[in-house]
């Protein structure tokens, strides 16, 4: 997919040629979206930041919620302990290296529903077209104009913030958004030959989705499902942040910015720490999405751009 | 006359739409912050209920008649300037709110001021640099500031501007109650300047795309033929056919800045609707809630119905095809 690639969104003028480039195996999507210098980079930050957080806790020195020192809260200068105490006097480098699974692994699960469930919402409204297509979209459009955010507040408020209700509500309101990417992508796909002929063939409703489409447009739907998981990333720190968390004794990076901010001129660390590591985690997945996008869209167009 | 009128029609078909749209969403609002909930009234007493005080709860909200009733008085209220009254203050919404929505509002002015030219201005000069130096500086600067969550854009310009490393701004927003918001311009500089960082990567963004669509369209290639001066085919030709889709875009961007003044505000303790919503879902306060949820999407809904009449106005292609 050297020049003829166009970009999947824009061109209906060549859906062939579109079709091809997003039609693209993931596996060697992946392997020519590497070649980009900013995936690269994406990558390595992206790799280094889940290191953290799936295996932080196993050479953190300390407990989660263990007191250290004299149990000073906010000291700067605590001993074995490098980044010092924080507001309740545990370890901040102990729970930096816990704070990030919960957000990892829910923001992961989040993405993996959201990006399912549009996606199948997605190429079922591009199959049918007609009124159910248009009912589809248009109540999605409404829960579109709700922010992710205000949308995920208030459901977790009505429930509770346990991990199983902000996974759902994040996955959720990831929905509408993954739909409408999906549709575009799909509809350029419908009109060509071998869906016609796999309908004539009889072949079931979910074969033709699955068997038929869903090839077509794994490649859109990968460069999307990392674009949502940088933004369900944020999304769930910053729920974190406002306080709706299932435990909020428990270690947790959204948390420990609120826990610690008032103490920032004095203590920085329990700040910072958390600060650097999601600003890090959302670039890596970001910088990584955008290598996908392009290579999908064929904007590297042959040459190694940055 | 008659190149008029398909517009009008146009423009009544999306004004009902987004009224049908706005009418889903109050639904919507209503009946997720009613139904799901159980018992209103017990969740607010808590403890303290007694079944007297729960029947006077009850009934002082409108709790005890039936959904559609309170749906329609509600809604019936809203309608007419009336928000009804706070479950934990018990004071009239409007006065609690009135002075924490023109905050917001002006927070959200100052940073819609500054980043929409701004992000504009980015776009247009990253297409005309296309490929060369600036754009590709600019995309990697845009794409690492559009992937990190607001409130960490805004923790990291506190770390830099209001700690021991440089302390020049300070860190939380304080007037008292009865003063307006630019009464402390100092303390709105890193508010204003986390949702500016925040939105301007998406509207450059497609004000790149856009311009660079329109650089290479057959018409700006026939006035560079006929010898125009570069200057006269960017400003006359280009860039008006440019302007749709950034319509589009600042309207999609207003919309993101209400949502993003919620953290945002909590961030700097700014005393806006943001914080008020956070408390009001803190404590429950299911008329406060409502309310808010409602005012965010309608601001969003009504964005979207300007920039979209905009955009019909704006481009010839879409204004002549509605004949």
């Amino acid at each position: 997919m050297s020049s003829a690639s166009t970009n999947v969104a824009t061109s209906p003028e060549f859906p062939l040629d579109a079709v091809e480039a997003a039609g693209a195996r993931p596996a060697s999507l992946l392997r020519q979206a590497i070649r980009l210098r900013r995936s690269q980079i994406g990558m390595a930050i992206m790799v280094a930041l889940m290191l953290v957080a799936v295996f932080g806790r196993y050479v953190a020195p300390f407990n989660e919620t263990e007191i250290v020192g004299d149990g000073l809260p906010n000291a700067r200068h605590v001993k074995d302990a490098v980044f010092g105490s924080d507001y309740f006097g545990s370890d901040v480098w102990s729970r930096f290296l816990f704070g990030g699974r919960p957000i990892l692994i829910q923001a992961i699960l989040a993405t993996i529903l959201g990006v399912g469930l549009g996606g199948t919402l997605g190429m079922l409204a591009a199959y049918m077209r007609g009124k159910f297509d248009e009912a589809l979209m248009r109540s999605l459009d409404v829960l579109l104009s709700f922010p992710q955010l205000l949308l995920s507040l208030v459901v977790i408020a009505i429930f509770s913030p346990s991990s199983l209700v902000v996974i759902l509500t994040v996955g959720f309101t990831t929905v509408p958004r993954v739909a409408r990417v999906v549709r575009g992508a799909a509809l350029q796909v419908i009109e060509r030959d071998f869906i016609a002929a796999a309908d004539a063939l009889g072949e079931s409703r979910a074969r033709v989705l699955f068997s038929e489409i869903l090839p077509n447009v794994s490649a859109a739907l990968l460069v999307e499902a990392n674009l949502r998981l940088t933004y369900s990333i944020g999304l769930i720190a910053g729920l974190g942040f406002l306080g709706f968390t299932p435990n909020l004794t428990a270690a947790n990076w959204g948390v420990m910015i609120q826990q610690n901010r008032s103490a920032l001129t004095i203590q920085p660390w329990g700040v910072m720490l958390p600060t650097f590591a999601i600003a890090l985690l959302t670039v890596g997945t970001g910088l990584f999405a955008d290598g996908l996008g392009r290579t999908v869209a064929g904007i590297d167009r042959g040459k190694a751009e940055v | 006359m008659s190149l008029r009128l398909p517009i009008a029609k146009f423009i009544a078909r999306r004004l009902l739409f987004g009224v049908l749209t706005l009418f889903v969403v109050s639904v919507l609002v209503f009946v997720l912050t009613h139904v799901m909930r159980g018992d209103t009234a017990s969740i607010v007493l808590g403890r303290e209920a007694t079944p007297e005080s729960l029947k006077a709860l009850r009934k002082e909200f409108g709790l005890d008649q039936s959904l559609f009733a309170q749906y329609r008085s509600w809604i019936g209220g809203v309608l007419s300037g009336d928000l009804g009254k706070s479950f934990t203050t018990r004071q009239a919404i409007w006065n609690a709110l009135s002075s924490r929505l023109g905050a917001s509002l002006f927070l959200l002015f100052c940073a819609g001021v500054i980043s929409i030219p701004l992000s504009i201005a980015l776009g247009s000069f990253a297409a005309l640099r296309r490929d060369r130096g600036f754009d590709s500086a600019s995309s990697i600067v845009m794409l690492i500031l559009a992937a990190m969550p607001e409130f960490v854009v805004g923790a990291l310009l506190i770390i830099v501007f209001a700690t021991n490393l440089t302390h020049l701004l300070p860190a939380t927003f304080y007037i008292s109650p009865e003063d307006p918001p630019w009464s402390n311009m100092k303390g709105i500089i890193l508010p204003v300047t986390t949702l500016v960082i925040s939105v301007i990567p998406y509207v450059a963004r497609v004000t790149r795309a856009a311009v660079v669509e329109v650089l290479e369209s057959d018409y700006v290639e026939m006035a560079r033929l006929k010898g125009m001066p570069e200057r006269t085919v960017l400003w006359r030709h280009a860039l008006p056919n440019a302007l749709g889709p950034v319509f589009q875009v600042i309207a999609l961007n207003l919309a993101y800045l209400a949502g993003g003044v919620l953290v945002v505000e909590l961030l700097f303790n700014f005393p806006g609707i943001g914080t008020a919503l956070n408390d009001a879902v803190r404590s429950r306060d299911l008329p406060v809630v409502q309310f808010l949820a409602l005012a965010i999407a309608s601001v969003y809904v009504v964005t979207n119905l300007i920039a979209d009449i905009c955009t019909v106005l704006a481009t010839p292609r879409l204004r002549t095809r509605l004949t």
